[in-house]
């Protein structure tokens, strides 16, 4: 066995399948790399990252999979015994157990349309990926809640974390120059709702920042090509201004937030038992499709991007 | 002790161990989740590949690993003969040994119950269509970010009365006065492992030997082609 230690590739790299990276015991194989022998070896498209002697890479390319403590954006795809099962942009769907639906009570065998419809969209977390890729979200925390009105667009879901900027300053400033409220989950599905006007011009902004996702000094580019669309000036927040608890690059969302849960859902109140009559307390009703309770995000039909 | 050849020149002037000209590009297909073009002299292949997704029926899942199921197809214009649109019995065998030569490189066992689909599609046919193919569907495959050990490269080989002749043509594989075997070779470059070999035609031992000696460098330059051609798409241009 010879001691000879030796770096292929540097940090930063582009590395494709099976292209040799490192040679040496020292080297670890980490995720999308492997061992051959002594050689550490790609085994995805990727970028390739170096913490130490630890080779991994970081997909550029492909589908969503699924990961733990991602916040997502799903659609109701079908609703099961206890719970509801979600499309998420992704090989796997995802399903919402009862338990994590709510922060109110939820009786079993209760009509759970009252809470989440078919086709209904909503910003929620993964809470578990088992081997099997069977996916858990939750609904509950800061932030995660059922989407009404605006629209729903595709963006590639490996640009998520440029469209989302460092401690979330690119999107921050997209929210602030048109007024809309945006919604970015990891699996590449946004929510964008405000002015019909604005709504587009941040579709066309999340655009332009895809096609210039490998650019450095992108915030800036965008910054006047807001100013261009809207004809005001749009300040830039400052990463390091923005607060401490400020989730990680390429986040929207905390990890985990001490704050109070706020009551979403109040249809689980109360009840004097025996046949209910009548108009319910709580806000959700099972009544018709597309009721009081607003319209749905509308999806655009064509995949974003081109 | 092999024999002295007739076919001292190749048709196309080219040296007996050089393949035609090469040129392939990742990425050509917007909508696909990964795609790639691979064209080798006048044969060209497009490859798109969609997945992982969800298998439907649901029987044919496969909670172990993921499915790889490949699809081959000639356009009807891609020949001088009309092609018969639908599959045929030849485009069924191709789509299956495809698969077969891209399976070994594939993890899809990180895809439990998924599938990932892969479409070819040639345009334009010359001989070695097949081999077109499997190059342009190892770039889609890895242009769509699957996991995978390694790319195959696949290059056809061949034999024109005992010459050994890389990567025939359409009038190589035409000439009928001698004899000539066409031995298409699919290969996974890091380890050499064969993962496609047929044969048409009729060789001896040391030429076949000889023809898969002689192929093997050219199938490893086939691989940096496809490797540098996927880095491309990610080259960082600045402003």
């Amino acid at each position: 066995m010879s001691d000879e230690e030796k770096l292929f590739v540097q940090d930063k790299e582009v590395v494709v399948p099976g292209e040799v990276l490192a040679e040496g015991l020292s080297f670890l194989p980490g995720s999308g790399t492997y061992r051959l022998n002594d050689k550490i070896i790609a085994n995805r498209l990727g970028l390739l990252t170096m913490e130490g002697k630890v080779m991994k890479t970081v997909p550029m390319a492909g589908r969503y999979l699924p990961k733990r403590n991602d916040v997502v954006i799903g659609k109701v795809i079908d609703i099961l015994m206890s719970g509801w099962r979600l499309e998420i942009n992704s090989p796997y769907s995802a399903v919402l157990p009862l338990k994590d639906a709510s922060f109110s009570y939820i009786e079993k065998g209760d009509d759970l349309t009252r809470f989440f419809e078919l086709d209904d969209y909503m910003v929620c977390k993964i809470t578990n990926v088992t081997s099997q890729n069977l996916v858990d979200v939750s609904c509950k925390g800061p932030g995660l809640q059922k989407l009404k009105g605006g629209r729903i667009i595709e963006v590639n879901t490996h640009k998520v974390p440029r469209i989302i900027g460092k401690r979330g300053s690119m999107v921050s400033m997209i929210k602030n120059a048109t007024g809309c409220k945006v919604t970015v989950g990891q699996n590449g599905i946004v929510w964008i709702s405000g002015e019909p006007e604005m709504e587009v011009l941040v579709v066309n902004t999340l655009k332009y920042i895809e096609e210039r996702s490998h650019i450095q000094g992108l915030t800036e580019m965008v910054k006047e090509y807001l100013e261009k669309a809207t004809g005001k000036t749009v300040e830039v927040p400052d990463a390091d201004s923005l607060p401490e608890d400020a989730p990680e690059e390429g986040r929207e969302f905390q990890e985990d937030a001490d704050r109070p849960p706020r009551r979403d859902f109040h249809g689980g109140g109360p009840r004097s038992g025996g046949f209910r009559s009548g108009p319910r307390g709580g806000g959700f009703r099972s009544g018709p499709r597309g009721g009081p309770r607003g319209r749905p995000p509308r999806r655009d039909s064509r995949r974003f991007g081109e | 002790m092999m024999t002295t050849s007739s076919y001292t020149k190749r048709v196309d002037g080219r040296k007996f161990d050089e393949p035609r000209q090469i040129t392939a590009k990742a990425g050509v297909i917007k909508k696909a989740d990964g795609s790639a073009f691979f064209k080798i002299g006048n044969t060209a292949a497009y490859a798109a590949v969609y997945g992982p997704r969800e298998l439907n029926p649901k029987h044919m899942q496969d909670p172990k690993k993921g499915v790889l199921r490949c699809n081959y197809n000639m356009m009807p214009f891609s020949g001088t003969d009309r092609i018969k649109p639908g599959p045929s019995r030849r485009s069924k065998e191709i789509s299956m040994v495809t698969e077969k030569a891209l399976l070994p490189v594939v993890n899809l066992e990180d895809y439990p119950n998924a599938v990932v689909d892969v479409f070819i599609e040639l345009t334009e046919t010359d001989a070695g269509s097949r081999c077109a193919g499997i190059c342009a569907a190892a770039m889609a495959l890895a242009d769509a970010g699957i996991t995978m050990r390694d790319m195959v490269a696949a290059v056809s080989t061949g034999v024109v009365d005992h010459q050994v002749c890389v990567d025939l043509n359409g009038d190589e594989e035409h000439i009928h006065d001698v004899d000539v075997a066409d031995i298409p070779v699919a290969m996974v470059p890091s380890t050499g492992e064969i993962t496609l070999l047929q044969m048409d035609g009729i060789v001896s031992k040391e030429e076949f030997l000889s023809a898969i000696e002689t192929v093997t460098p050219v199938l490893k330059r086939i691989t940096d082609l496809q490797r540098a051609v996927l880095k491309d798409r990610f080259k960082t241009t600045e402003e």
